[in-house]
């Protein structure tokens, strides 16, 4: 949970300072969705298609922080050697499988990875994610349907966050809760608290059960609030005051951490001293990260192919 | 073995499946029914219902499916019921099987295959040649067979290919075109042209049911004293420009055919690296015979007007040589 908070911290810094390259995309109140989902999978086992405002999900899933700053930024060593950037790259040894743009495109791709070891009678879990105005784009709907039909152990979060750009909710879907067209596709469907971590991480172990039991796929959405702007570019003024104050009460950080002191687990002196070493850590590795050479440009005229 | 086109790609897909446990199959009404065009004929009760999957009608389901098995080390053939459908799907194709290896250095060796093209009265949703598309998206191999025996040996080869492949099946080749067939492994290079006719006057560069249209205008033209060369680039992409240079030092005179629309066709590219590289060697323009820019009409008075056929082949040949 820290690491995704100062992760962002970290990045808003580099963006402040000019220094930030692509969209800079807050995951600022969903840090409980990516971390609690991604923790009940089985690592070694299980995959991950993370989406833009997940990465949480990635340290979850074992991934190195050096590695995942100069993937992020870009430069030489990136795993996708600059012809893309952000939490976009595929680390398949970590079973980490990016997204790509296109909103809800890697639905059906998470589905056909599970469909894959189903055929050699192997339940692997496919963990994914869609926004609440992704969750409108039609290869959801179809993804969704086929998982079902094949029960395909899928799991997919609709990271209802009430906006999708400066679009809000009212103007992406015309029912209550995104959750009830489970029932459409003959699936298991919830909508949870997506600010509870504990709520999260036991929500999606009962779905991992439920799929390796063979009973197929599950959706999940999670209401929380996007507390920054679409990408830090976006001044988000569109956003009511009053509902970013309600929600900033619910942070989920910050309200793990009082549990996690009020239960005698952590004290409130080592939490801060853990956070702040976070921070440095991060801040320590884009600095690494930036002190690395962009990509040669060779690297654009090759590779289009995996042989010609 | 004599065999239809049809046939030749169902033997390649069986071959391959009874070689490679990773070969499975997924598309519309291809198990128990044995698909539109009755390719996967008896593939359900041989291979069984894991490898020949009947998915419901969602062309991005199905292909982004196989991509993510494709992820998962598993060599996906796709049907799609005729090869119109896969605008449903584009998005899969181009989106994200067409970047994977640019992005992540990760094999997609998915095959997309189909019936396409016109002249069987399919109307303007049944019978689209999409070829040039998949050519402009970067990132997929694009294979359109003329013959049984290429169809077979090319279909073995998109199989095993480490890329995407976008397969066209003309559907009007599929009962008509007959031919000796390699039995067991046969593998045609992906990326090489064939000199299907020689000659010495023009060369016609073509693919997929255009080749038959050359060819029966250069029996037609033959008797006139012009002797046709006839070469069938069998794949756009990767693109045998070697072979179609030769052949244009060889007669300086060039003719592209496709069935395909003209505008901002595959037959544009070859047009513009033979006049690229091959310029000094032109007695007459580059000309080009394809398809009228409109969608594929219906009533066979207008279908027939609007396609290229090989009269239209032979008049141009005819202009060329009198050029
Ligand atoms: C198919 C598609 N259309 C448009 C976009 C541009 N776009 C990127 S993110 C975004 C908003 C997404 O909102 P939502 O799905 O709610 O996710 P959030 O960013 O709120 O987490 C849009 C419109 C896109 N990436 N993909
Ligand atoms: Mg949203």
């Amino acid at each position: 949970m820290l690491m995704a908070r100062e992760f962002d911290t970290a990045m808003l810094r580099l963006y402040r300072q000019g220094k930030a390259f692509g969209g800079v995309y807050s995951q600022l109140g969903n840090e409980a969705v990516s971390v609690g989902s991604a923790y009940a999978l089985d690592t070694a086992q299980d995959v991950l298609f993370p989406m833009h405002r997940n990465i949480g999900s990635h340290f979850v899933f074992g991934q190195d922080l050096d590695q995942l700053m100069v993937n992020h930024l870009a430069r030489e060593g990136s795993q996708m050697r600059g012809t893309d950037g952000t939490g976009h790259y595929a680390d398949p040894a970590r079973r980490i499988y990016g997204n790509v743009s296109h909103l809800g495109a890697m639905i059906p791709v998470a589905a056909g990875f599970s469909l894959a070891d189903q055929l050699r009678g192997v339940t692997t879990v496919s963990l994914t994610f869609i926004g609440d105005g992704g969750a409108q784009v039609g290869e959801v709907h179809e993804a969704l349907n086929f998982a079902a039909v094949h029960k395909i152990p899928l799991i997919l979060i609709i990271e209802n966050n009430q906006y999708a750009y400066s679009t809000p909710n009212s103007l992406e879907f015309a029912c209550e809760r995104l959750s009830d067209r489970a029932i459409g596709y003959g699936m298991y469907g919830t909508t949870i608290d997506g600010t509870d971590v504990e709520l999260v991480y036991a929500t999606c172990k009962e779905a991992v059960e439920r799929a390796r039991r063979g009973e197929g796929p599950s959706l999940i959405e999670t209401k929380t609030m996007r507390m920054r702007g679409h990408a830090e570019h976006d001044d988000f003024s569109y956003v009511p005051k009053e509902l970013l104050e309600e929600w900033s009460a619910k942070d989920p950080v910050e309200t793990y951490i009082t549990r996690i002191v009020n239960d005698g687990v952590m004290t409130a002196d080592e939490i801060t001293a853990l956070r702040e070493a976070t921070l440095a850590n991060m801040i320590a590795a884009i600095d690494r990260a930036l002190e690395r050479p962009w990509p040669a440009a060779e690297e654009g005229f090759k590779n289009v192919f995996m042989s010609v | 073995m004599q065999m239809t086109y049809l046939e030749a790609i169902a033997d390649a897909m069986r071959h391959e499946m009874r070689r490679d446990e990773r070969v499975f199959m997924i598309g519309e009404d291809i198990g128990a029914y044995g698909g539109a065009f009755k390719v996967t004929k008896g593939f359900l009760d041989e291979f069984g219902s894991k490898r020949i999957i009947d998915a419901p009608i969602s062309e991005a389901a199905i292909i982004g499916s196989a991509i993510g098995a494709s992820l998962n080390g598993m060599r996906p053939i796709v049907e799609m019921q005729f090869m119109d459908f896969i605008t449903n799907g584009f998005n899969q194709v181009v989106t994200v099987a067409g970047t994977t290896a640019y992005r992540w250095g990760l094999p997609v060796p998915m095959v997309v295959r189909g019936p396409s093209g016109g002249g069987v009265g399919g109307n303007p949703f049944h019978s689209r040649n999409a070829e040039a598309w998949f050519a402009h998206a970067t990132g997929i191999k694009v294979v359109c067979p003329a013959f049984p025996d290429d169809a077979k040996g090319l279909m073995i080869a998109s199989i095993r290919d480490n890329d995407p492949v976008v397969f066209f099946e003309h559907k009007g080749l599929y009962r008509k075109i007959k031919g000796e067939v390699p039995e067991g492994e046969h593998i045609v290079p992906l990326g090489q042209a064939r000199v299907v006719r020689t000659g010495t006057h023009c060369s016609v560069i073509a693919y997929g049911s255009a080749v038959h249209m050359a060819l029966a205008a250069a029996d037609a033209l033959a008797s006139e004293g012009i002797e046709l060369e006839v070469v069938d680039i069998r794949t756009l992409v990767p693109f045998d420009e070697e072979t179609v240079f030769q052949s244009v030092r060889k007669t300086g005179r060039v003719l592209v055919a496709h069935e395909a629309v003209l505008t901002a066709g595959f037959g544009g590219e070859i047009a513009a690296r033979i006049a690229d590289t091959a310029f000094r060697y032109l007695d007459a323009p580059v000309r080009r015979i394809a398809a009228f820019d409109s969608p594929t009409p219906f009533a066979p008075s207008l279908e027939q007007a609007v396609l290229p056929n090989a009269e239209k082949i032979q008049t141009a040949v005819r202009e060329l040589c009198s050029f």
